[in-house]
This record gives structure tokens, C-alpha cells and sequence, in this order.
């Protein structure tokens, strides 16, 4: 690497005292106004032990449908004391029906990036996971929309990348 | 010609998930490795305007009352690997009071709360990458993570910058801190040199005269490269 290139800033943990950004309505894509498919999401967050995350921010990025002044395609959401998260949003192209997901926690010293699917496309990145591995990047549907749960370490343990 | 990429970090340059010091990451580190992605979508990533999310530069008043502590002003700028300036780029903060409390639910530290500070702020780079905002300068305070354990002054930063994977979540710390040395989350950067670039510089030229003293403190951002050498020449 030359002299010019800047080596990236190092992370650090968002820490247990960041719900200054937690603003609820930050959870609600549609909030906005916007129209078309709704998608529900909601989950937990889990450690190693199984114990829920109760202090962790959820953060999602669509690039479908496309952001707009009604809909910023950027979510987040605080975990609350059971581990549990909620977004609702448009459903995202059934040609690409997955959102990238990033998480940041006490603890976490860098983000924990990941996406969620609805539906296993057999893409470039399901493609190259074992079934059981695969498996943890799946939603599910149930009464409510959508159910995908997250564990962070361990038996379970959901796919994390590296970008 | 191959597609836009994300350059790998330099060694060391970056902290790993699992830091023995550091007790919270015992049970929330990932033990599989991550898998590699090819991105897609992440090299997209969200647009945020002041429209939508008014700038807050001014942590240092609430309803027009000064906050108690030592008035300080923070700059800097926002660029790429390249050097290139990230315009537009969200910029959250937040930070412990003068006394190293935070006005937050869960800290429970024996320090007072300032009723005039409240220790969240909002800006965006301009076109050169360039923000500032005016705070007080943050306490330490204790934590449970070993005996007398203390956090070093420091205020937390939360960037967006041109595409997902330009996300950033670090702290800003203070030059001369002799809690650097003892802090397992500040030391969980290998690289010496890579962390104390989270140390911002006192900056004469920064300061307002009568008023408040001057840090300036760069960052990086994760930027798209055409090739992983393009940068490099």
C-alpha cells in the first residue's frame, strides 16, 4: 500500500448507551407514506448462551424498491430487554427477495453484517453454504409476516460476512 | 475492467470479535468464520438529507442553557482510502456529560446528570468531507468489565458514508489519555499505529478564542475501488 492510501478507521462498539439513535418510527419504512407490498420482520437476537440481546441495534438496507422521499430503503431498530426486534417495509424485488442486515452491540467490537432471505434463490452465496448453514439466513413465514431469529455464537450460530 | 470493490483491511487494522480483555464479547463474538460475499446490494446504500434529519452541532446547550464542563470544539474530515472526500455523509454522536454519566436509562454510574446536556448530536460533510460540531469535553467513567476498570474520555461516532459496507461505528478519544493504555477496547486494535488514529489531536487552530479549545479528528471510510490497486498509484 502507498504512502497516499489511508488505512480505514478502526471500529469500535456502539456500547449499551447508544439509544440516542433509537428513535421507534426508525423501525417503520413505510412510515413515509410509501406504497406497494408490505413486509413484516421480526426476530431475536441471542448470544452464545441462548440469553437474548437486550441492548443491540438492528440496522437494514434495501436497494429495491428503490429509496424515495417516501421510502429511505434504511431501517433501524432496538433490540428490547427479550432479544426481539421488528421492522416493517416494502417487500424487496422477488428477483433478489433478501435485505442486508447489519448489527453493533456492546461487545461487538465491529459489525456483525448479514443478510436475510425470503426465499432460497440458490444465489452466488446461498449456493456455497451447507444446508444447515444455509438454513440460518432463511425467514420464515408465519402469522405475523415474517420470523428470523439470530444467534450470535454457537450451536445455530447464523451466517455472518465478510464484505 | 472488474467491478467496484471493497479493499481488504490492512492487517491488524481492525479489531477481531473475540478480545479476551474485553469480558462482553466472551458470549457474542461469532466462533464460525464469516463467510466471504461477493457484494450486491451493499454496494449501494442509504441517502439521509438534513431535511429529514435536522443537524444537531450544538451539544453543548440545551433550550439555551449551557451544559456544565469544558466547551470543546471537534472537526475533521471524512474521506475514502484514496483520499477521496465522502460528501454528504451522516454523522451521529453521542457521549457521557462533563461527569461521565450518560442521560440514559441504563447508567446507573454515582455522577451527576446535567439537566443542559443531554450528549446527542447530528451532522453531514460537506463537499470537501468536512463536519464540526461543538460539545463538552466527556468524563471518564467505570465499568464492570475488570477491578477498577475505567473507560478513557470519549465521544461515539456512527457514520453512513457512499455505500453500506462504508458503515462505521468507532469512538473519538482524547490525546494525553492514561486510560488509553488500560482500555481493552481501545487496545483491541492491534496495530499501535491503526489505534491511535481513534486519538483525535489538539488543534490550536480549531479553537475559539475566550471561548472553547479545538480537536481535530479524521476518518476513513471504506470507499469503492476499481481495481484493489487502482487507489495505490
Amino acid at each position: 500500500m502507498s504512502a497516499k492510501m489511508r488505512p480505514v478507521t478502526p471500529s469500535q462498539t456502539i456500547g449499551p448507551f447508544w439509544h440516542a439513535l433509537a428513535e421507534p418510527a426508525l423501525a417503520d419504512l413505510t412510515r413515509a407514506g410509501a406504497t406497494g407490498p408490505r413486509l413484516a420482520l421480526a426476530g431475536r437476537i441471542l448470544d452464545g448462551d441462548g440469553a437474548p440481546v437486550g441492548d443491540a441495534c438492528v440496522e437494514l438496507w434495501q436497494a429495491t424498491p428503490a429509496a424515495s422521499p417516501a421510502f429511505p430503503g434504511w431501517g433501524r431498530c432496538a433490540t428490547a430487554a427479550d432479544g426481539g426486534f421488528a421492522f416493517t417495509t416494502l417487500a424487496p424485488d422477488p428477483a433478489a427477495p433478501y435485505l442486508a442486515i447489519a448489527i453493533f452491540a456492546r461487545g461487538l467490537v465491529k459489525p456483525l453484517w448479514t443478510r436475510v432471505y425470503f426465499a432460497d434463490t440458490g444465489d452466488a452465496l446461498l449456493a456455497a453454504l451447507p444446508a444447515a448453514r444455509r438454513a440460518t439466513l432463511l425467514a420464515r413465514p408465519d402469522a405475523a409476516g415474517w420470523r428470523w431469529d439470530v444467534r450470535l455464537q454457537g450451536e445455530d450460530e447464523t451466517v455472518f460476512l465478510k464484505l | 475492467m472488474t467491478a467496484p470493490a471493497y479493499l481488504p483491511f490492512p492487517p491488524g487494522s481492525q479489531p477481531p470479535y473475540a478480545v479476551l480483555t474485553y469480558g462482553s464479547t466472551t458470549r457474542r463474538a461469532p466462533y464460525e468464520p464469516l463467510v466471504a460475499l461477493a457484494p450486491t446490494i451493499e454496494h449501494a446504500g442509504p441517502v439521509f438529507s438534513p431535511d429529514q434529519l435536522p443537524a444537531v452541532a450544538d451539544l453543548s446547550r440545551e433550550a439555551g442553557r449551557d451544559a456544565l464542563g469544558e466547551r470543546i470544539i471537534v472537526a475533521g474530515r471524512v474521506t475514502d482510502e484514496a483520499d477521496r472526500p465522502v460528501a454528504g455523509a451522516l454523522i451521529e454522536l453521542w457521549q457521557a456529560n462533563a461527569a461521565g454519566r450518560y442521560h440514559h436509562d441504563r447508567d446507573t454510574h454515582d455522577a451527576p446528570l446535567d439537566p443542559n446536556f443531554r450528549g446527542a448530536g447530528r451532522v453531514f460533510t460537506d463537499q470537501d468531507g468536512r463536519y464540526r460540531f461543538v460539545t463538552i469535553k466527556p468524563g471518564a467513567y467505570p465499568w464492570r468489565n475488570h477491578t477498577n476498570a475505567w473507560r478513557p474520555n470519549h465521544i461515539h461516532f456512527s457514520l453512513f458514508g457512499a455505500s453500506w459496507g462504508a458503515r462505521l461505528v468507532t469512538q473519538m478519544y482524547f490525546p494525553g489519555d492514561p486510560l488509553l493504555a488500560l482500555d481493552p477496547i481501545y487496545q483491541a486494535v492491534p496495530d499501535p499505529a491503526a489505534r491511535a488514529r481513534l486519538v483525535a489531536a489538539f488543534d490550536l487552530a480549531l479553537t475559539k478564542p475566550e471561548w472553547a479549545l479545538g480537536y481535530r479528528f479524521d476518518l476513513v471510510l471504506r470507499g469503492l475501488h476499481a481495481t484493489p490497486f487502482e487507489g495505490a498509484r
